[in-house]
Order: C-alpha cells, then sequence, then structure tokens
C-alpha cells in the first residue's frame, strides 16, 4: 500500500482504536455487539448478539458479519471493525468450524445449525488465566 | 480567482465521518509546490502563476528548464503547471504552497490524465446496448450497429460514436468535496473518485460551480504563512529585538487572528512582502 494512504489509515485507526479493546474473535464465535443508536439528539446502546460467520479485510477496513434468528427470521449484519457507532464487542463463547467463512448456515436451521464449542486452540490460552484473576 | 495546486494522487481508502459514517476518499499529496514564474498582463496578455510541483535531479532536467528554475531560484521540479489567478491572487516567485490552501468541506475541481484503456469498442466507450445474445445474432453481439440511413446522405456522419481510442486522455471531475486536510504530512482528502492512476499527477482548483467558503485563504495557502505559529520560539531567539516585539502581539493573538488575517492578506499583500524581505 501507498504510505501516504498508511499514514491516513493509521492515523485513523489510532484514534478510534484509543480506549477501545477489540476481543480477538474469529468466525463460529458468538458476539455480543453493543451497537450506539442515535434517537433525534439522545444516543443509547443497543446490544446486537449472534454468531459471526465472516470476518473480511485488515486494518482500517477489516468488517465482520454476524447472524441471528430474530422471531424465525435469519438476520445478517455487517460492521466495520473499527467503526465509531461500535461501542464495544464481547465475546460470548468460542466455537469450532472448519470454515472461514460460515455462509452454510444460511441454509440450516433448528438443530443443524448448531456450533460446537471450541475448548482448545488459540486464544483459549489467553483467556483461562483472565478466568482466575 | 485563486491559484490551485499540484498534487500526486496516492491511492483510495475511507473514513468515518463524526456520524460513524464511511466517505471513500482519495488520497492527494502536495510535494514541494513553489511557484516558479509569474505571467503578466504587460508581458504575456495574461495573468496566471505558474507552479512546480516534485523533485527532479539536476542531471534528468534539460538545459532549458534548469535556466528557468534557476531563474526562479527553485529546486528542479518534476511537474510544471499554470493557474489563471485574478490581478490581485498573483504570488511571489518561490512562494511554497501549502494543503492548507483548501479547507475542509470546500468543492474543488480536479483534472488529471484518465488510464488508457486502449483500443475499445463501442459498447466500453460510448455505453452502446450492443446486439441480442441469441435469436439469429451471429458473431456480433457486441457489434454498434447500424452507422446512418441509405443513399441520402450516402456517408457517415462525423463524429458518430464509433470503437477507437478511449482513456489517456486530460479529465477534470467538478464539485469533488474536501474532506480532510492534513498540513504535517501534505495531504489532502478528496471525497470519490479522483481521474487517473495512482502515482499521476493531478491539478486541484476551487470548484468553479460552488461558492469559495469564506475561511479559505487569499491570495494563497503559503507554508511562510504557518511556520510563524510553529517555530516561533525559534524566530524568536534568532530575530533581532525589533522584530520580536512586533510579533509578539501578533502570536499571542494568533488564533483569533486568523480568520482575520487572510482579508488582511488580501488587502494589503505588499505591506507583507515587506515584512518578508526584512526577516530574510
Amino acid at each position: 500500500m501507498n504510505i501516504s494512504v498508511q499514514k491516513v489509515e493509521e492515523k485513523q485507526l489510532a484514534s478510534l482504536s484509543e480506549g477501545k479493546n477489540v476481543p480477538d474473535f474469529s468466525p463460529g464465535d458468538t458476539l455480543k455487539v453493543n451497537v450506539k443508536i442515535r434517537e433525534g439528539s439522545r444516543e443509547r446502546v443497543q446490544a446486537y448478539e449472534g454468531v459471526c460467520i465472516s470476518r473480511k479485510g485488515t486494518g482500517m477496513q477489516a468488517s465482520f458479519t454476524v447472524r441471528k434468528i430474530s422471531f424465525g427470521e435469519g438476520v445478517e449484519r455487517t460492521f466495520p471493525l473499527y467503526s465509531p457507532r461500535i461501542d464495544s464487542i464481547e465475546l460470548i463463547r468460542r466455537g469450532s468450524v472448519r470454515r472461514a467463512k460460515l455462509y452454510y448456515l444460511r441454509d440450516l436451521s433448528g438443530k443443524s445449525a448448531r456450533i460446537r464449542e471450541r475448548t482448545t486452540g488459540h486464544g483459549i490460552e489467553q483467556r483461562a488465566p483472565k478466568k482466575k484473576a | 480567482m485563486r491559484t490551485g495546486l499540484i498534487a500526486t494522487k496516492e491511492g483510495m481508502t475511507r473514513v468515518f465521518d463524526e456520524n460513524g459514517i464511511q466517505i471513500p476518499v482519495t488520497v492527494l499529496r502536495v510535494d514541494n509546490c513553489q511557484v516558479t514564474n509569474v505571467r503578466t498582463e504587460e508581458k504575456d496578455g495574461y495573468v496566471a502563476v505558474q507552479l512546480g510541483a516534485g523533485t527532479r535531479k539536476t542531471n534528468r532536467t534539460n538545459k532549458a528548464q534548469r535556466g528557468q528554475f534557476a531563474q526562479a531560484k527553485v529546486e528542479p521540479k518534476q511537474r510544471v503547471a499554470e493557474f489563471r489567478v485574478s490581478q490581485d491572487n498573483v504570488l511571489e516567485i518561490g512562494a511554497e504552497l501549502s494543503v492548507s490552501h483548501f479547507v475542509a468541506g470546500q468543492f474543488v475541481d480536479i483534472c488529471g490524465q484518465s488510464k488508457g484503456k486502449g483500443f475499445a469498442g463501442a459498447m466500453k466507450r460510448h455505453n452502446f446496448g450492443g446486439m441480442r445474445a441469441s435469436h439469429g445474432v451471429s458473431i456480433s453481439h457486441r457489434a454498434h450497429g447500424s452507422t446512418g440511413q441509405c443513399q441520402e446522405p450516402g456517408k457517415v456522419f462525423k463524429g458518430k460514436k464509433m470503437a477507437g481510442h478511449m482513456g489517456d486522455e486530460r479529465v477534470t471531475t467538478q464539485n469533488l468535496r474536501i474532506v480532510a486536510v492534513d498540513t504535517e504530512e501534505g495531504l489532502i482528502l478528496v471525497r470519490g473518485a479522483v481521474p487517473g492512476a495512482n502515482k499521476g499527477w493531478v491539478m486541484i482548483t476551487d470548484a468553479v460551480k460552488r461558492k469559495l467558503p469564506e475561511d479559505a485563504p487569499f491570495p494563497a495557502g503559503l507554508k511562510s504563512d504557518e511556520k510563524p505559529a510553529e517555530e516561533q520560539d525559534n524566530a524568536v531567539a534568532e530575530a533581532p529585538a525589533e522584530e520580536t516585539a512586533a510579533e509578539a502581539p501578533v502570536e499571542a493573538l494568533a488564533e483569533e487572528a486568523k480568520a482575520e488575517a487572510p482579508a488582511e492578506e488580501a488587502k494589503a499583500p505588499e505591506a507583507q512582502e515587506e515584512t518578508s524581505e526584512k526577516s530574510e
């Protein structure tokens, strides 16, 4: 990438990720995304919980898609990872999957759409000491 | 009419605005942009400033240009272009322009050399519809079709849109909004796409079809205008006592005066020239 473009992105990234802690999550994980919603002049936070089915891009361009079943209807929302509209991202549960993109979940429902919990692998070791403390 | 700037297209990215909405932006870099010559009514019959930007090795510059740059007392430039200006916006030769020439929110026209597409068909070049995929059409699915009538007029009219060379021409995109200006790095972020390939040269001018915002600097955003505020400590240490006394109130009121300063400059460019000469 061009150096000037890189500088612009780094500056943006630094100002946007300031005070924010983005968890290390991957597709298959269940997330709770706290989204800022503006109603007139008032601003409140709404939680959106579902399974991360895709992560895309790097740096400033990074985004992820969260899928959930809302009132029997599948809903997918794609967020830019460093969007100022995202208040925080919480990692609820890690999932064991064998794909990077879980678009096959769109065709499944009920029991077959479940994802097994992942108990080993990357990110788990980091999580264990936190529980103790 | 103010002067424009010469910049290079660096590439595209996106930024978030205050509402969290993503804006696609093109990053433009202004590097070493100086006034290399001035065209006057008496001598040339029109008023313009000639700007040069970038750096070029002296041994790679031809003798004629070397002479011109030497006359202007500037380093050899990679790209030179003229911008028509009104009489009260003429600049001094050697003055270095800064990206602060443009302010965030203003609209600009950007001119560049578009990417060459080679010999392109009518569908790509003129957005023709082509022919049907089936129903008897044979090996002419992307052809332009008829080019005219019969024996009367008996010719194809001039200017008929047909296949031919596309791109690699001078293209101006009007009314592009400036999203942000980075004076430290010399970068301008413009909303949307800009003609040409990355690393290509572009000319940025105030939009002809939009009103110029009132806080735009007149006659131009110069680097010498920015420095006093940043390097005041150095200036105070080096400059004689008389000058510091004169500058001190200006510095104290720097922030307040910023809004007023452009107007004053426009009224009395001569006065400013005198002060700059003194400091030299």
